[in-house]
């Protein structure tokens, strides 16, 4: 059995990576499982400067699902590459680094810096729900997306995803713009834009009024989106959207995932990713399949 | 480490309606855990609710490895664990949190607590009571019908003041008037405190004018319980409100000194 592939250039050893933001730098999760089990690690959002992240309250949760306004707090890739890289290189696993900016010049700077790092590629955040400018301000329209990975892909080499909102009306026509801006893959959904009120205090139960829906609760339309898109791009799609086991990752493959990731999931079962990976495995046995490659697309629509 | 296991639920008792302690057996969170940690429970195996959710180390029994938390039910995570029956696994994650209560260096403790926010400190006052130190302990109930484990801490307090708010019970008044006069008396050295955050805000408050060491433990909505979500934000007290930095109650806490955090 083969569970091996290429995505977008990047050598995996299974398609299942864990999600940005939901993953950290890999140290937590590391306490529970070997992270070389993993096909790759998309590290949480990245900027070029530290971010402090928004007002807590922060999370919420919601019905098979839960809301989040983080906004992006990291250490900046400076910190990052000193002290996070070197611990993430000591498993033999993808590391993709999740790219985060306010304007064009710094997703470029932050770019040209990660071009130096030992990693395996980038994905780019044209899609936070959280932050005022930059990310999902560029993610909405064709030129925006277009503009922001054409002016990344002049000075990156490495591999090349760009991560799209599902917060638009027409997600193919924002992947169209990634992959003729020369990307080398598509990951979809980050999460949608929604809101929870305390009733008792008739206020948003989030300081940032609003934030980002992930979980179970966003698969169905995930699993729309990948597929959508999957008919309009000929790149890879990295899969993602309230992902918790390997069926569910059966059904993103079988929309048009060649690559799929652990997001919300990992936080109610530290061993959500690995887990998947046996999933997968038990799937293909159970229907004789020798190439996990064989799965993607496979859906007949009636 | 924290690790992730099926405990067995040995004891289920309700202590007063609403109100359950549980016991359980973990021998590998028990052996590494710490006065204030917490644990994270899923409470079935589907993903509705979502969460787990974060409750507090009531009680440690290192030899036994039986671990006792107690709840509240409050909604529907709360509601589902409340019927587990004994002899039932629960799925556990523990023990969590670096921030933990850190009573070593000092004699003549204050333990202050309102409410459910009691529980955690249990674990704090029989081990520094263990290890001789003057254990003064401070609890604050809205009415007689909320209070619960009065002998509990008496056997493990060398002074128990308990208050109610409505005097309906043992003293009327507030815990921390109680404190407050131990303090001007020149008997306190430190203060622990978990509570309701008024509660919280006024024992710090307290702390700092009189300059006496004051651990508090937070409670923030979570996400992950790990660190990695970094849903749980505390802004630090020293950074500026134009610069805000945020440490996380799951990973730094969720104790924290009270000078170092802004509640």
């Amino acid at each position: 059995m083969n569970t091996k592939i290429n995505f977008a250039g990047i050598e995996m050893k299974n398609p299942v990576t864990v999600a940005s933001g939901t993953f950290g730098y890999g140290r937590e999760y590391s306490e529970f499982f070997d992270l070389s089990k993993l096909g790759g690690i998309i590290t949480k959002g990245t900027s070029l400067k530290s971010r402090s992240g928004n007002k807590p309250s922060r999370v919420c949760e919601t019905a098979s699902g839960m809301l989040n306004s983080i906004g992006l707090q990291n250490p900046g890739v400076e910190y990052f590459a000193e002290n996070d890289l070197p611990f993430l290189r000591k498993f033999d696993t993808a590391i993709i680094v999740n790219a985060c900016g306010s304007s064009v010049d710094e997703y470029v700077e932050l770019c040209r810096i990660l071009n130096t790092l030992d990693i395996d590629g980038v994905e780019l955040n044209l899609s936070c729900p959280n932050v005022k400018e930059g990310c999902m301000a560029f993610g909405n329209s064709y030129e925006g997306v277009k503009h922001v990975t054409s002016e990344v892909r002049k000075v990156l080499d490495k591999p090349l995803i760009v991560k799209l909102t599902p917060n638009v009306t027409d997600i193919a026509s924002i992947a169209k713009a990634v992959e003729d801006a020369g990307a080398d893959g598509v990951s979809l959904i980050n999460t949608l834009l929604g809101m929870k009120i305390d009733i008792n205090k008739r206020k948003p139960v989030l300081a940032n009024n609003m934030g980002g829906l992930s979980g179970p609760a966003i698969k169905p339309v995930a699993v729309r989106m990948v597929y959508q898109v999957s008919k309009t791009v000929n790149i890879p799609i990295l899969g993602m959207g309230g992902i918790v086991n390997g069926e569910d990752a059966v059904e993103f493959m079988l929309a048009g995932a060649s690559a799929i990731s652990i997001g919300a999931g990992n936080f109610i079962d530290p061993y959500a990713s690995v887990k998947t990976v046996q999933g997968i495995e038990d799937y293909m046995k159970k229907y004789n399949i020798e190439d996990v490659k064989d799965i993607v697309g496979k859906v007949e629509m009636n | 480490m924290p690790v992730n296991l099926k405990a067995k639920l040995v004891e289920k008792k309700e202590l007063i309606p609403g109100i359950f302690k549980f016991s359980v057996e973990a021998m590998e969170i028990v052996e590494k855990a710490k006065p204030g940690q917490f644990i994270e429970i899923r409470v079935n195996d589907n993903t509705e609710p979502f969460l787990r959710r974060p409750i507090s180390i009531h009680n440690l029994c290192k030899e036994s490895g039986k671990l006792e938390f107690i709840f509240q039910v409050k909604g529907k995570g709360t509601t589902i664990l409340s019927t587990k029956k004994e002899g039932d696994l629960i799925d556990i994650i523990g023990p969590l949190g670096k921030g933990t209560f850190n009573y070593e260096s000092h004699s003549n403790l204050a333990i202050i607590g309102g409410g459910i926010g009691i529980f955690p400190l249990y674990e704090l006052a029989k081990n520094a009571i263990t290890y001789g130190k003057n254990v003064n302990t401070y609890l604050g109930f809205r009415n007689k019908d909320l209070v619960v484990l009065e002998d509990e801490f008496r056997n493990v307090s060398t002074n128990l003041f308990l208050t109610t708010d409505d005097g309906s019970y043992a003293n009327k008044g507030f815990a921390i008037d109680f404190l407050k006069q131990d303090i001007e008396d020149g008997k306190i050295d430190s203060i622990f405190a978990c509570g309701p955050l008024p509660m919280l805000k006024a024992v710090r408050k307290l702390a700092i004018e009189k300059n006496i060491p004051c651990q508090i433990s937070l409670e923030e909505n979570m996400g992950c319980g790990l660190g990695v979500c970094l849903g749980c934000a505390v802004k630090t007290a020293e950074s500026p409100k134009e610069a805000p930095e945020y440490v996380h109650v799951c990973k730094a806490g969720p104790v924290f000194e009270a000078t170092y955090v802004e509640i």
